[in-house]
This record gives structure tokens, sequence and C-alpha cells, in this order.
């Protein structure tokens, strides 16, 4: 210890490699986009690139939160549901009872966020397992939103209700991104979470208490306080996740939110982000949301049946984890 | 009387039946490194444990500078100046060395907004850790590599590194070569010897004899809760402090020239 | 959970069936999710027929479209609770099918309403909407108005394998004039004319992707099969944002299909009638517990063209027609 031996030298760029987790799923998005633009004209144009982010944009903001828990070693399930049941609020309240629209913006993302805190409470303080507690939510969530709802889907008619802010689209020098407000803001959000995690104390925070919870404790890292914040801020995000679904479909969706856990999950793992916690990054989820998205768009291009992009969305997630499993077992050496 | 710096008396702890400090007192003179031995559940934990404010004991009085002090937490107790390296929970391995050196108060960029969102000063991290690093002779290359790429001893090295920059009176350590061979052990005592030497008392609880006998100035034996003595690793031989520490030995019996 | 609510609930009833004559029959009600507008309507319906009639009324339902086991242990559950007869729409044709012979076997009379169970004599009777016709009546409709023009359809369907999609979705093309397609071709059929094919899962938010995507393949998509409304609303979305047109055709007549129809979003649907499909299943049930005789084959529980625009040939009825027999608010 006393003298740098050579092998921390040579070993110097290796050593960083944690830290480029998201280098696999880059090349494994860039290798989908190259095979597929070779496929078929329409696919490596601009509009179609604006089109598969905008399909993927909302998975990828629910994902942000989802990602902000798995490094703490957690998981939500209910993401999806909580963020239906936040579409129904905001459009519901202001297309059935007609009150204004900023309101029940506002109250939507309090319902979102009031379900992350309740998560993180039930996490923290009765120290119930995230799996059962959002698993319980997830339901809850359900229920109170077919009760409220009726399964009936809520248009949003009035085109320039705040509800739909993300839809406007975006030109510049004669071509037009469709939605394009709606993917600057999930750009804006993937940076500004990129930021945060690696470049403030409490994102530093998230991720020691993920790595290491009793070494976080120890150092003084108020651990609890870290969870219940990484609940409730994903709560709010998921809020901020429905608004962005109201402006790219136009409704308040009642059948939506069931499967949106798995999605996010399968973005952030195959973002290369560990399900053990405190290893990844935030960028690798929305490549992971993109890689899906070019997929989906790729093989309709191709004329593919549904299931194969199922098919390969699954062998995908399964060498993400192993990737995972295995340098896990190395480092733990 | 030598310059005593942190002090108990009387500490009780009883955990329902039972007793694990049955009034046991404890003394760290400046600039020395005491070891605490004892036999399997002599209280040598459960002293530390008081000591560092991860317990709260029954009863009894602890000073720090002559100041009587409670702790009720380790954070308490590190507020008070009193770092605790642990066996093996200390560090968060995906994360740099840096980070893990100032994990739970990083170096903040100055300005309100960073103040407010709490921004990290990267560089400044990372130049004081190099600094950090370098006067306790930790070579280590690059303080931006992750502490799963180093080997135990290294590992052992960032938790103590951590410590003794961060204790303004004491550094405690629980068993830190129990888990390391013999060169990364000889390693490790090495630089507690050098957090000696920048002026901090080390408090070291050890099972390993040779490295109690080749690093500690003074000997605190711990027996049935109690302090059984505190004796000189220059004057009594290693047989006699195990005698003493298994009971085979009545305190009465030795030599107080042998005492410390 | 649900699964232990169930178990916990066939344990506590006791089996306790007989065609008691004397006593209410009781009549189960078995929906694909408890909440979509079509099954309300058609509890509704159900409801309101058995307490006419006298009997008692259960209900029970799948938590979502394609839920099997829910579907199953309500099944189980009613057989145990001692209903006479079990009114199913099925969420899964074929996989329910074992659930639905071990009622029988206990004595249970089983109807199929809405959709057919694979085989369809599963069941003793399907009251349902002759899914296969109203593909029909929408393609006859989309060959007149579109004669002359080449046609670039986009078939935004339900999900693979179902018998209802896989009906309207043969329907509609035969309708167009595909000779070589019939009610018996099993799976989806196509044509040269379709350049696209997509599932939604009948749902607003996935129809409109799918349609972004057949956008994408081909820009000139001039026609659009939907298997729902909702879907249709979701086709003309990414229409509007791709600031496209295209006739867009669609199955159900919900209200809110029949005023898409009348705002020019869907050209054509064809209406179903869910609440005829309940009403004769529950006047079944009464029977059958009255004298012990089932009910036996399938019963075209009828379909209506609705379009805003007459066109010469093609039998329709308007707007106003549709929402005077429309389900759903
Ligand atoms: N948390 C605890 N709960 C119950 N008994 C304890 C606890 N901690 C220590 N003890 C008991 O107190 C006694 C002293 O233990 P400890 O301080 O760990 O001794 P040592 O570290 O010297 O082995 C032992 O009998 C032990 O079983
Ligand atoms: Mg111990």
């Amino acid at each position: 210890m006393s003298n740098p031996t050579a092998r921390s030298e040579t070993k110097n760029w290796l050593e960083k490699l944690p830290s480029v987790s998201v280098l696999g799923p880059l090349m494994a998005l860039l290798l989908s986009i190259a095979f597929f633009a070779t496929q078929h004209p329409n696919f490596f144009t601009l509009t179609n690139s604006a089109l598969i982010t905008s399909q993927v944009m909302v998975v990828a903001v629910l994902a942000i939160g989802q990602t902000l828990i798995i490094l703490t070693a957690g998981i939500d399930l209910s993401c999806g549901m909580v963020m239906a049941l936040s579409t129904m609020v905001m459009t519901k309240m202001a297309v059935d009872f007609g009150l204004p629209a900023p309101l029940t913006l506002l109250l939507g993302l309090l319902v979102s966020t009031g379900f992350g805190f309740l998560n993180g409470l039930l996490i923290t303080v009765l120290k119930l397992p995230p799996f059962i507690v959002t698993l319980g939510t997830l339901n809850i969530a359900f229920a109170i939103m077919q009760i409220y709802t009726q399964a009936q889907t809520i248009t949003v008619s009035d085109e320039n209700s705040i509800l739909l802010f993300f839809k406007q689209d975006i030109s510049f020098a004669g071509i037009t991104i469709g939605y394009g407000a709606g993917i600057a803001l999930t750009l804006f959000l993937f940076t500004l979470g990129s930021w945060a995690l690696s470049n403030t104390a409490p994102g530093r925070h998230l991720y020691a208490v993920g790595n290491n919870p009793e070494a976080a404790r120890l150092t003084g890292i108020p651990t609890q306080r870290v969870l219940l914040l990484v609940y409730t801020l994903a709560g709010f995000i998921y809020g901020i996740a429905g608004w962005l679904s109201i402006s790219r479909y136009g409704i308040g969706n009642p059948n939506a939110g069931s499967t949106e856990n798995l999605d996010t999950i399968t973005a952030v793992v195959l973002g290369g982000t560990s399900l053990f916690g405190g290893r990844g990054l935030l960028i690798g989820t929305i490549i992971g949301a993109l890689i899906s998205g070019v997929f989906r768009s790729g093989l309709t291009l191709m004329g593919a049946r549904a299931e194969v992009q199922i098919l390969i969305t699954g062998i995908l997630v399964i060498v993400a984890v192993a990737v995972d499993q295995l340098s896990k077992g190395k480092n733990s050496r | 009387m030598e310059n005593i710096i942190f002090e108990a008396r009387g500490l009780v702890k009883r955990y329902g039946q039972v007793t694990a400090l049955d009034g046991t007192d404890f003394s760290l003179r400046a600039g020395e490194i005491l070891a605490v031995i004892g036999d399997n559940g002599a209280g040598k934990s459960s002293l530390i444990k008081a000591l560092s404010g991860a317990t709260i004991p029954d009863s009894g009085d602890i000073f720090l500078d002559g100041k009587p002090v409670k702790f009720r937490s380790p954070i308490d107790a590190r507020h008070h100046g009193i770092e605790t390296v642990y066996q093996d929970l200390a560090v968060a391995p995906a994360m740099t060395i840096a980070e893990n050196l100032f994990l739970g108060r990083e170096i903040l960029r100055p300005g309100l907004l960073a103040k407010l969102f709490r921004v990290i000063d990267h560089k400044k991290m990372l130049e004081e850790a190099t600094q950090h690093m370098q006067g306790l002779k930790i070579g280590i290359r690059s303080m931006s590599q992750a502490v799963e790429t180093l080997s135990g001893g290294q590992r052992q090295g960032v938790a103590v590194a951590r410590s003794a920059a961060f204790a303004q009176h004491v550094v405690i350590m629980d068993e830190p070569t129990a888990a390391l061979g013999v060169k990364e052990g000889n390693m490790v005592l090495d630089l507690i010897r050098r957090v000696r030497e920048n002026g901090l008392p080390v408090i070291i609880i050890s099972h390993n004899m040779p490295h109690v006998f080749e690093i500690a100035d003074r000997i605190h034996i711990q027996r049935l809760g109690k302090r059984a003595a505190v004796v000189d690793p220059k004057k009594l031989s290693m047989s006699d402090t195990v005698a003493i520490m298994t009971g085979a030995m009545r305190t009465e019996d030795i030599p107080t020239e042998m005492l410390a | 959970m649900r699964k232990i609510a169930v178990l916990a609930a066939v344990g506590a009833a006791t089996v306790c069936l007989a065609l008691a004559q004397g006593k209410s029959p009781i009549i189960g009600l078995i929906t694909k999710t408890e909440s979509n507008p079509f099954f309300v309507k058609m509890k509704e319906g159900a409801s309101k027929e058995a307490a006419r009639l006298g009997a008692k009324f259960i209900s029970a339902a799948g938590k979502q479209d394609g839920d099997n086991a829910g579907q199953v242990a309500a099944i189980e559950n009613m057989v145990a609770a001692g209903a006479q007869t079990i009114l199913i729409t099925p969420s899964d044709s074929k996989a329910i099918v074992p659930a639905i012979k071990k009622a029988q076997a206990a004595g249970v009379q089983v109807i199929a309403l809405d959709s057919p169970t694979e085989p369809a004599d599963a069941v003793d009777a399907l009251y349902a909407t002759d899914n296969f016709k109203a593909g029909v009546l929408i393609g006859e409709y989309a060959a007149a108005q579109l004669k002359g023009k080449t046609l670039k359809i986009a078939m935004l369907d339900l999900f693979p394998g179902h018998p209802v999609g896989i009906a309207r979705h043969n329907g509609f093309l035969a309708g167009l004039g595909a000779d070589n397609i019939d009610a018996d071709t099993p799976d989806l059929a196509s044509t040269p004319q379709v350049v696209c094919s997509q599932d939604t899962f009948g749902d607003q938010a996935k129809g409109q992707t799918a349609m972004e995507n057949c956008l994408q393949k081909n820009p000139d998509i001039n026609v659009v099969y939907t298997i729902n409304e909702p879907a249709a609303a979701g086709a003309f979305q990414a229409l509007k944002a791709a600031k496209k047109t295209a006739a867009i055709f669609s199955v159900d007549g919900g209200c809110e299909g029949v005023r898409n129809v009348d705002k020019g979003v869907i050209v054509a649907t064809s209406q179903q009638y869910p609440l005829k499909m309940a009403a004769l299943g529950v006047a079944a049930g009464v029977k059958y517990a009255k004298t012990g005789v089932k009910a036996k084959g399938y019963v075209d529980t009828g379909v209506t063209l609705i379009a805003k625009k007459a066109l010469a040939g093609i039998g329709s009825k308007d707007v106003k027609f549709g929402l005077a027999n429309c389900w759903g608010n």
C-alpha cells in the first residue's frame, strides 16, 4: 500500500468500468438502429426517430422514478397504475367536473406524490419490503381508479388545455418534431436527473444507500429519510409522466397502468442499472427505453409479427440481468 | 498523571439477565494507541459501543477532555470528534475512493444556490482525498477509482483514512486487521501508527496478540464486564497478559511496575 | 391475494346444486372486466331482467381483458354458490373450456355471451353478435364509399388469436370484396390492399401508437379498420398529428363511438347489443331452472350498421338511431 503498484496503473481505465455501465446498452441501441436502417428506408429518418422517442417518452419518464428506486435496491410495481390514476384525476376533474385544468393538474400531481409518499412511509417506518408494499399500492390505485372512473376514457377536447401542453410540435429550420415539447421535457428531465445524481450530495447518498445501506447509515447519512424522499420524488415524477401521457394521447386512460411497471423495469435493466442497487446511470434508462421503441418501430416496418418484438425484448432483458449478475459476482470477490 | 483525554467511569450495560458491562472504567491518553483485549463475552464490544455512541449505557459517566458527555448515536459521537472504523461494513464498494472518504460530509461548492442544492465540489474532494491519502502514505494512484477495485487491505486503508481525516479527538477501530492477510494486516498496522504520528489517539480492539503487542502503547484488559487491568506491553509478557485475560492470573498478583 | 379470497369462498360455500323448483333460481354473469362500459351495460341489463323474472343474480369479472384465471375462479365460485346457470363472456376462448366442462358436469347450464368459446359447442348456447357479419357490414360500406380508389388499408386488430378479432377482421376484408375469405377462415387473413397490421388490445393509446407506426411504414394509408371504437379514436389522433386523413371503420356502437361517427372521426361502425345478450341469457337461465330444459345453439343478437351518410345499396341507420340504442355514456 505504501507504494503504488504497477497493477493499479495498467488497470486504470478498466477500473472505471463500473461507471461506464451504459456502454453495452449504447452499443445494443446503435447496432439495432443500424440494422433496421438497412431494412427499411423510412426507419432512419428524422420523423421516425422523433416518433420513436415520443412513443417511449411516457415510459421513459416513469422509468426515471423507477431508476431512482432501483438504485436504492428497491422496486416499484405501482408506478404505472399511480400514473394512470393521476391522469384520471387530472382529466376527469377538468372535463367532467369543470374544474380549472391547472388546478386538476396540481391535484393529479398531489395524488401521485401522495402515493409515492405512502410507499416510502410503509417501506421506511413499517420496514416492509418494497416489492410487497408497491404490489399493495398497485392494487389500491387500480381499485380507486376503477371506482372513480367506471373505466370511462376521458377525452380532453379543449386543445388549449394545459393538460395537453406537451403535445406541441417543435419546428425549426423547416423540420417539425412531433410532440417536440414532450420530447424536450423528457430530455430535460433525464439531463437534470443525471446531473443531480452525480453532482449533488443527496444524489450520491442515494447510490450509497443502495450500495451498502449499513455503511451509509454509519457515515451519518439519514438512510430512511433518503428512501422516503426517493419514493416520494418518484411519485411526483409519475404524475409528470401522467401529464405527458395525457398530452401524448389526448385522453385520461383508465386502461393504462398494468404493464408500465414491467416496461419501466425493462428499460432500467436494459440500461445497465443493477437490480441489486447502487450501480447504474440514469442515462442508461433512456437508452433502455429507446431500445424497446426501436424494436417496435423497426419490426413493424419490416412487417414482423408483434410477438417477435416481445421475444427479443425478453432475450435482451435476460442478457442484461445476466451481465449484472456476473459482474456482481466478479466485484464481490 | 498523564494527559487523559477520553475517560469512562462505572459504565453499566445490561441486556435482560446478561450484564455486559459491570461498572467498567476506561481511560485513553493523548497520542497513544490503546489496545482493548478480552475473552469472548468480556464486554469489549459493549464498551466500544458505549464509547462510540452505538449503545447508551444504563449508568456511568463518560468524559471527553474532562467534560461529561452523553452520546445518543454514532453520529452524535462523531460530532464530538470521535470516529469509528467498523470491521467490514465501512465502505460503499461501487463508489469511488474520494466519495467514500467524504461520504455523508461531501465538500460542497461555494455559493448560495450550490449550498441549497448541495452541489458537490468533485475537484476539491479529489484534491483533498489525494492529499490526505498521501499524508497517510497510502499509495493509491487514482482517488476516482471504485473501492471495489482495491484489495482488502487497501479498502480497510480507505476506512481508516476516512476516520483519521475527520476525527478531532479519537479514532476507534473494531478488529481492523481481522479480515486481512499477514501482509495487508501489517500495512494497516503501519497506517495506525501514522495516524498516531499525526497526533490522534487510537483505540483498537483486537484478538491478534502479536498485533496488539506490536502496536499498543498500553493494553486495556477487559474481563467479566470490568476492566481487569491496564498493562504495559513492553514490560508484561504476552503469556501473562493472556493469563490475566482468562483469569488464570489475578489482578492483585500483577507486579505494579508492569501496570500502565 | 385474489386467489386466497377465492379459495376461502369456495371452501366456505357448500355445494348445494339441485334444480330446486320453487326456490328462486340463481343466475351468474361473468364478464371480461368489471368496468368496461359494454359489460357494465350487460350487467345492468341482466340484473334488471333477473329481478323482473324473479331470479337471484350474482356477478363476477376478470381483473382485465385476458384474465382467464380470474374467470375460472369465478366459475368455480358460482358453482359452489349454487348457480344453475352461468353466463360468461370468455376472455380466453380456449383456456376457459375445461372450467366450463367441470361446471356442466355439476349440472350447470353455461351460456356464452358476446364471444364464442373454442370449440363453440363447449357451451350450451351462444348469444352474441355475428362478428363476421359486423365486419362485412363496414367492409361493404367502405367498398361502396371508396369505389374506384386504390385502397391502402391499415388493420388495427385486437390481439393474436382471439376469435372475435379474427371474425371482424376477416368480415371486413370479405365485405371489401375478398372472395377467398369467409366466416370459416381460421386465422387473420390478408389481401394485397392491406399494407399494415398491428395489435391494439382495444386500447386507445395503443391504437394511436399502432397507427403511428403504420403511417411510417406507408404514409398513403387511406382506409383504417379498427377492432373497436377506442382503437379508432387512437388511430384518428395519430392521423391528425401526422396531418393526414383516412376513412376509419370500426365495430361496437358504444355511445362515444356513435358520437365519433357524428363528428366524422369514424365513417361507419357496426353496432352490437349487450342488453339483448343479457336478457336472452337470463331468460334461458330461468327457463332451465323451471323446466330443466337447456338452451341450445347460437342466437344472433343482431348488428346494425351506423353511418352518418347513407349510401346507395347499403342498408345503414343514422346517428340518431345509433345514439338511441347505444351503451356506455
Ligand atoms: N445486543 C445484545 N443483546 C443481548 N446480549 C448482548 C448484546 N450484546 C452483548 N450481549 C451480551 O453481553 C455480553 C458481552 O458481550 P460483548 O460486549 O459483545 O463482549 P465481547 O465483545 O468482549 O465478546 C455477552 O454475554 C453478550 O452475549
Ligand atoms: Mg465483540
